[in-house]
């Protein structure tokens, strides 16, 4: 099969088309530009709708407003942007609206710099907005897994009626790798409005008037919509967890990674391994569901685990809550868009397997 | 017999929450009489804002979405371009429109989007105890500019519709009032036009109803009326400002 470069930002929105997103609204923000460009021509081929916003408030309240009309929708932003987003992404999951979100992350707080980064995985695991709830999270590792990732986001985002978040960063979104030519689709028209939304609003013909709220003041009523999401969040937890594990049968050490991290993570274990020291990779696909159950198994196998994150620590929380203290958890981080080199992750997974002295065992 | 007046079928036959004398119920009944009489109920999807009329959408028989405060251009939008068959409007106050969402009401008159805008300013926020809104005029008493608003503290009461029509997007831009059965009819004929605007795909329309606020106004439903003729008129004067 042909192959053509594309890069992760360009692929989410062809990927994005394929799967029948009609409606895009974006801001400009370096790193995610290419998916604002794409989106703005590859709309208008596939009789979509693309908006260059003036905010990000309105990009995603425009996409708000898609999405409750029933289109496929979606917006996509780095960081700061991400933050201003926030607000709808609460009203989103509020109203279950389904949407997709793109953040292709870079080194912040602040305005930061324009790095990659995973700094945001607090923001997009925890909810991100106010209020009790939470959104998918699907983390690709490369450009051609961010085709397979766009697809799923929209059909979760539909069967569970709530807002997917596409987590990457710079390098994803703008590094240039071969996928399938298949997956340029050009001129391909999207699918459309997905006609089982009968909650939609498309004018109240033949029907009672839907209504698209969360403003609710009576009595328990709120606590109602909360006990519904969270039954709903509790299903998600349950069914969606994904991960990808890398010789973690025979592994004394098993590294957690996820995203870009997790290519140089797999460098650093293929070097490792030459060195026959048996060490492997847990790779969470969906970030929240975090793959908890699954990395919780693993403890009963291997010896110790080490995670690695452009953070200064956030999904080793994560990683801590599933593994309960069965097993000693090492760190390495580098947050305001440094990036771990394969050089230091191998000199650690020595470190953790065959430490010359205590003082170089990383805690 | 013949039946010369009744509910509006656009009108839902409940009690509404808003205060004696407040003009959103009057506007929310021209609204729906003219919705009523084009024809055009199932074809209506109404986007309602944050504050007094927040819950409209309990009054109101037809399809409609809430939106975070200021934002509802942007829902509106959305809606009217998934579906640009659909009669799309937005009900907005002053905090809404003229200070939290002034970017949004900007971009969506200068983008020229094909949705219909109804502007009801009463210069106070109504719904979170009277505070002075960017429209509350000089020397007006709310309950953050308790001596009278300021000019040089709290700046100037903001002419929305002069300022947005400015922008070659926005093609119908009336201001109207409720003060009076003449002004409610002359307020009934723009809510009218500026729905048809839209029917016919002429692009941004924007009806500002001057409306009373009696509550945070401190005076009884009469003298409220009364105020909008001798003061509101005087800063915010009454027609059509924009119509190309």
């Amino acid at each position: 099969m042909a192959k053509i470069m594309m890069c992760g930002n360009e692929v989410i929105g062809e990927a994005a088309v394929h799967a029948g997103c009609t409606f895009y609204a974006g801001y400009p923000i370096t790193p995610q530009n290419e998916l604002t460009h794409y989106m703005s021509f590859r709309m208008q081929e596939a009789g979509g709708t693309f908006i260059q916003a003036e905010s990000e408030l309105a990009a995603i309240n425009l996409v708000f407003g898609a999405a409750a009309a029933g289109a496929r929708a979606m917006t996509s932003s780095s960081s700061p942007g991400i933050s201003l987003k926030q607000e709808g992404i609460s009203y989103m999951a509020a109203c279950q609206l389904p949407a997709v979100i793109v953040n292709m992350m870079r080194g912040g707080p602040g305005l930061g710099n324009i790095a990659p980064s995973q700094a945001d995985y607090f923001q997009a695991t925890r909810g991100g907005g106010h209020g009790d709830y939470r959104t998918i999270v699907l983390a690709p590792s490369t450009v051609e897994e961010a085709w397979d990732l766009t697809h799923l986001a929209f059909d979760l985002a539909d069967e569970y009626r709530t807002p997917v978040m596409i987590l990457g960063d710079g390098i994803l979104g703008q590094m240039m790798e071969p996928v399938e030519a298949v997956r340029r689709h050009l001129h391909g028209k999207g699918t459309g409005l997905n006609p089982n939304k009968p909650w939609a609003l498309t004018g109240c013909k033949g029907r009672k008037p839907n209504v698209i709220k969360s403003l609710l003041l009576g009595e328990g009523e709120l606590e109602e919509l909360n006990r519904i999401l969270q039954i709903k969040y509790g299903k998600i937890e349950s069914k969606e967890p994904r991960f990808e594990s890398l010789y973690t049968e025979d592994s004394d050490l098993v590294i957690v990674a996820y995203g870009t991290t997790s290519r140089i993570v797999r460098s650093a274990i293929s070097k490792a391994r030459r060195e026959h020291l048996h060490v492997g990779m847990f790779r969470p696909v969906t970030l929240w569901p975090f793959p908890e159950t699954q990395l919780q198994k693993l403890a009963r196998k291997t010896k110790a685990f080490l995670v690695v994150e452009m953070s200064a620590g956030q999904m080793v929380e994560d990683v801590r809550l599933s593994i309960l203290g069965q097993r000693p958890i090492h760190f390495h981080g580098r947050a305001g868009g440094g990036v771990p080199t394969e050089e230091t992750i191998v000199e650690m997974i020595r470190d953790i397997l065959k430490p010359r002295s205590k003082k170089r065992v990383y805690a | 017999m013949k039946k010369i007046f009744e509910r509006p079928a656009s009108l839902k036959n409940v009690p509404t929450h808003y205060c004696s004398g407040c003009g959103h119920s009057i506007v929310h009944r021209l609204l729906c009489e003219v919705i009523d009489e084009l024809g055009i109920r199932e074809d209506v999807i109404a986007v309602c804002p944050v504050g007094c009329a927040v819950i409209a959408y309990e009054y109101w028989d037809f399809d409609c979405s809430e939106a975070p405060h200021g934002r509802t251009p942007c829902v509106a939008t959305g809606i009217k371009r998934t579906h640009p068959d659909k009669i799309v409007f937005s009900y907005q106050g002053d905090g809404d429109l003229a200070a939290i969402g002034t970017s949004e009401i900007i971009h969506t008159a200068n983008r020229g989007e094909n949705i219909t805008v109804f502007f009801i300013n009463n210069g106070v926020y109504g719904m979170t105890n009277g505070q002075m809104a960017p429209t509350t005029l000089i020397g007006q008493k709310t309950s953050t500019s308790i001596k009278g608003r300021d000019p040089v503290r709290d700046g100037y009461p903001i002419k929305m519709s002069e300022l947005l029509a400015q922008l070659p997007g926005a093609k119908y831009i009336e201001r109207v009032t409720v003060s009076n059965p003449a002004n409610i009819l002359k307020a009934k004929a723009a809510i009218r036009k500026a729905l048809k605007n839209q029917m016919e795909g002429k692009g941004f329309s924007l009806v500002e109803v001057l409306s009373p606020c009696p509550t945070y106004w401190g005076l009884s439903p009469k003298d409220a009326y009364r105020r909008i003729d001798d003061e509101l008129t005087k800063h915010f004067p009454l027609g059509v400002i924009k119509d190309i």
